[in-house]
């Protein structure tokens, strides 16, 4: 096995096979945390640590684990991550913590972690594991950041909380677009995206 | 009064899908044909109707700080509110498989047309999310976390109902190619969800 394949599992998920646009699984979080960019970058490394260590654990225990009761088990694992996700959270950044309020307890049941479980982990060692799932939630994260990059910009007219467009413009008449704010326009973001990259990737059209 | 109001905030303002975007891995995957889509939705909000008040009962007797005074003065300082996830995440996954057996046995072509989704009623987040706000908003009593499970799941229901009616319509409309499919129904959600914004400030 020659360098470049072993980082397939990594590489893959950051476009080609990215696990929200192209997968659809963990949409809800996706678009929730996405208003600003300070939650949504939390959100995608606390999504990246579970799915990461719930992947190398699940394939460690993968022989043992009778498949009759794997979800169950499955869950109690990832649940057993976030707790901690949620723990250190809440011990070091508190605001961010409060902001993302039930979304950090959703990590559990955030479909990309149960999708990358039952599709990788259990076939796979745990190297490959963990590369799986670093890549799949870096493919995680760079929508999330791309959504909130927008929403943050067009909406309040800031990045991380700081002003971009100077004050001169609102002067002139410019004005903030409050929908950007709003629910629905995340997921018309969210279709946008899908459309430019399947116009460049072709070949996932249907 | 109170609880009719939180039933119809819940369905139309505080809709799972549109305001809080709970669900939506099923909700996209599953509303190509109403009669799936509706059977599904019924199922989830079964599901929600019934672990709401359990979860309710488990929060306000085992997990809250000091719930646990009922068992003795020396229990009275314990605070395993940090066991909450895994609490509630068992107890839905159990409550899942129970409705599994339930419909397997008494209606055989619901189940077939639900496939793998049923299960996976377990890990949809808007029965774990109703779950976490309950907990969040600290209902008084078990009642009105009842109210608020049928409500939103009532208003699941109505959202995939629609959605599935819309796409159904649609395979016969032309739709730019790198647009079909997933792409058209995120904007078309988000449509809905602008519609839906307009019952905003309802009160009763």
């Amino acid at each position: 096995m020659n360098w470049k394949k072993s980082f397939i599992p990594l590489i893959n998920p950051l476009s080609k096979d990215n696990p929200v646009i192209v997968q659809i699984l963990g949409i809800c979080s996706a678009l929730a945390v996405t208003a600003k960019m300070e939650p949504a970058v939390v959100m995608a490394i606390s999504v990246t640590a579970v799915l990461a260590f719930a992947n190398v654990i699940i394939s460690l225990i993968r022989k043992t684990i009778p498949t009759s009761i794997r979800i169950i088990v499955q869950l109690l694992v990832v649940a057993a991550l976030v707790v901690i996700v949620d723990q250190v959270l809440k011990a070091y950044t508190y605001d961010v913590s409060k902001a993302l309020s039930v979304f950090i307890g959703l990590i559990i049941t955030n479909c990309i972690i149960m999708g990358r479980l039952e599709a990788f982990a259990l076939n796979n060692t745990p190297w490959a594991s963990f590369l799986d799932g670093v890549g799949n939630g870096l493919g995680y994260g760079i929508i999330l950041v791309i959504v909130s990059f927008f929403r943050e910009l067009l909406g309040s007219g800031t990045l991380f909380g700081c002003q971009i467009f100077p004050q001169a413009w609102y002067e002139a008449g410019y004005m903030n677009n409050g929908l950007m704010i709003l629910p629905p326009m995340a997921l018309i973001v969210v279709g946008c995206i899908i459309w430019v990259h399947r116009s460049i990737n072709k070949d996932l059209q249907e | 009064m109170e609880n009719l109001n939180l039933f119809i905030r819940s369905i139309f303002i505080d809709n799972m899908i549109f305001a809080y975007f709970l669900g939506m891995c099923s909700f996209l995957a599953v509303s190509k044909n109403v009669k799936t889509a509706f059977g599904l939705g019924v199922a989830v909000t079964f599901v929600l109707i019934i672990a709401l008040p359990v979860t309710w009962c488990i929060n306000e007797f085992i997990l809250k700080p000091g719930a646990l005074s009922w068992l003795g003065q020396e229990y009275a300082d314990a605070d395993l509110s940090f066991l909450g996830l895994i609490m509630f995440i068992a107890v839905i996954a159990a409550l899942v498989q129970i409705l599994e057996m339930v419909i397997e046995k008494y209606a055989p072509a619901l189940y077939n047309s639900l496939g793998i989704f049923l299960p996976l009623i377990a890990v949809n987040c808007a029965i774990l999310g109703a779950v976490l706000f309950m907990q969040q908003r600290d209902f008084s009593n078990a009642w009105t976390a009842t109210v608020y499970g049928a409500g939103s799941g009532i208003g699941w229901l109505l959202a995939i109902t629609c959605l599935a009616a819309i796409r159904e319509r649609l395979d016969q409309s032309k739709v730019p190619a790198p647009l079909r499919g997933v792409g058209i129904t995120f904007i078309i959600t988000g449509l809905m969800g602008i519609a839906f914004m307009s019952f905003l400030g309802i009160k009763l």
